[in-house]
């Protein structure tokens, strides 16, 4: 700060308490219904404090024993399949551009260029651009119901590929030579000094890329068709396929709740990575 | 390097080249018949109204959500700025919608404003307005920008915050000496010098809303009340998977595959230059 200003300053208060409590909101009130009988949501004004239900709530949704028109597939399945496949997707989507960062910076093979354009080129073609042919792909392929379905599509990321290269790019050349002399071979580099130079790199890249797996929707929606493989982000937009008011709100918030708590863990627990990795896959 | 390139080859070149044939074929509900159009699909598009107010709703919806939570982030961003008691704990509070689904948000939303449970729809009828976004096509336009924004503060806010961050305070307790007062700095000094931030930020801003609102809207709206929240992306999902039009729905595809380019293109051109004064 550069002045005192007393009055600035409780503005800014102010103006950032009101932010916080209209992005606060929303999740308040999925927390609070998510605590009710569905009787007391449907009566309008629903109460805003927590009622006395949650554990039964939440019992009923993670066993999907909760009535109402909607789907009844268990959140708890549902949620190891999102966590999973959030995995498979962060996994692999580092493990792939580590490898490919690495030879496209370490190797002289013919076409390198090529291939590195080929990889940029993907940076431009959102899922959501091609799901049509993507998808008969992968049912020719019959990936279809399945983890590999599920995951391997959306694992290459030019983003990640992109960000290693940079960073293997600043790499003094010195170590490389150093490795050399100690009498490294490429694999034992990669193993030995790349991967953990590029620790905080790839804790960056997780946090982000787990959130972005957990996330999905369109392609599970696309290629899961049987329920033991919905990933949660899809139960809960089943659940309120049905009616209106006769909707269990009450299970289907809980379920929310449920959803949103894994990611939600790994952006609080990994603030600083976090930020980190948005500020550098989007550079 | 084999693993990715694989990949790609197989979920990225090969469907986007199955995407160009298919845009210029036309096949039955089956399959079993695929005739060469050439550009027919195409044109059809072009004679085709729902298409073009497609492109007119993407085009207002993306507007509104680059321009609303642009400003919103910028405001909060610049106050959190001069903040130094509790400055992480508003931080902390303001990112977690990072970490909502675009589908779970689509729903929260959709609760809040249900017609007939939705808490804030009550209110709005104390109020005197007679909130319907199942009737009334502004109203369900208005609940899908307000859930895209809510969805994309946090990101904005996070890069406006490094962004002011990184602005020398020397510069600013110079204009401070020089008697500038904090209105006038904002707005001849830290404004500009964020401009590649904003810059940026507005094209990831749009970018955001062509395509990774689908799901908002998938869960809040569905496209309806008629067609009224039908982004592009939406009628090409709704024209290849529910009405089986696979040759349309690949037109659509080809022309949002240009759209993604040019917007790519003039992300890199500008802000590699830096947008600056």
């Amino acid at each position: 700060m550069v002045e005192r200003r007393p009055f600035l300053t409780m503005l800014s208060h102010a103006v950032l308490i009101l932010g916080v409590l209209v992005v606060a909101f929303p999740l308040y009130l999925t927390f609070v219904a998510s605590t009710q009988t569905s009787q007391a949501i449907v009566q309008t004004p629903m109460p805003l404090l927590p009622g006395g239900h949650l554990i039964e709530n939440y019992t009923a949704a993670w066993n999907g024993t909760g009535g109402g028109s909607g789907s009844k597939a268990p959140v708890g399945q549902m949620m190891v399949v999102s966590l999973i496949s959030a995995l498979i997707i962060a996994i692999g989507k580092i493990a792939i551009s580590l490898l490919s960062a690495f030879a496209i910076v370490y190797f002289r093979f013919p076409g390198r260029m090529f291939f590195f354009w080929a990889i940029f080129i993907t940076l431009m073609l959102p899922v959501e651009v091609r799901i049509g042919p993507t998808y008969k792909v992968v049912s020719d392929l019959g990936m279809l119901n399945s983890y590999a379905g599920l995951t391997i599509p959306l694992i290459a990321s030019a983003t990640a590929t992109f960000l290693f290269r940079q960073f293997f790019l600043t790499v003094p050349e010195e170590l490389v030579e150093a490795a050399r002399m100690d009498g490294a071979g490429p694999m034992r580099f990669f193993k030995d000094v790349l991967v953990p130079l590029s620790a905080t790199s790839i804790a960056a890249l997780f946090v982000i890329q787990f959130i972005y797996g957990w996330n999905q929707y369109l392609w599970p929606l696309l290629v899961t068709t049987s329920e033991d493989m919905y990933p949660v982000v899809i139960g809960i937009k089943r659940m309120i396929s049905g009616g209106d008011s006769e909707m269990q709100w009450n299970i289907v918030m809980a379920t929310a709740v449920l959803a949103m708590i894994p990611p939600a863990l790994v952006v609080m627990l990994m603030q600083k990575w976090f930020v980190k990795g948005l500020v550098d896959t989007e550079k | 390097m084999a693993p990715q390139v694989a990949v790609i080859v197989l979920f990225f070149f090969w469907p986007a080249a199955q995407a160009l044939l298919q845009s210029v074929q036309q096949s039955d509900a089956f399959g079993t018949s695929v005739d060469w159009v050439g550009l027919d699909n195409f044109r059809n598009l072009w004679n085709d109204d729902t298409y073009l107010a497609s492109f007119y709703t993407t085009a207002i919806f993306s507007t509104l959500v680059a321009v609303v939570g642009i400003s919103v982030s910028l405001l909060l961003a610049v106050f959190a700025d001069r903040i130094v008691k509790g400055a992480l704990a508003y931080k902390t509070l303001l990112i977690w919608p990072y970490a909502v689904a675009p589908a779970v948000a689509g729903v929260l939303w959709l609760f809040m404003f249900a017609p007939s449970v939705g808490v804030v729809s009550y209110w709005l009828r104390a109020l005197g307005i007679d909130w319907n976004h199942l009737l009334n096509g502004t109203h369900a336009m208005t609940l899908v920008v307000m859930a895209a924004v809510w969805k994309q503060i946090s990101y904005n806010f996070l890069f406006f915050l490094a962004g002011l961050q990184s602005i020398p305070k020397s510069l600013i307790e110079a204009a401070a000496i020089d008697g500038a007062r904090p209105w006038r700095r904002f707005w001849t000094m830290v404004f500009p010098l964020l401009s590649p931030t904003t810059f940026f930020l507005l094209v990831i801003n749009m970018v955001y809303a062509f395509f990774d609102t689908f799901a908002i809207i998938d869960a809040a709206t569905q496209g309806g009340p008629g067609k009224d929240t039908a982004i592009l992306v939406y009628k090409v999902y709704f024209d290849g998977f529910k009405a089986m039009d696979m040759g349309g729905s690949a037109a659509q595809s080809v022309v949002l595959m240009v759209i993604v380019v040019a917007l790519t293109v003039v992300q890199f051109r500008f802000v590699e230059k830096k947008v600056n004064y």
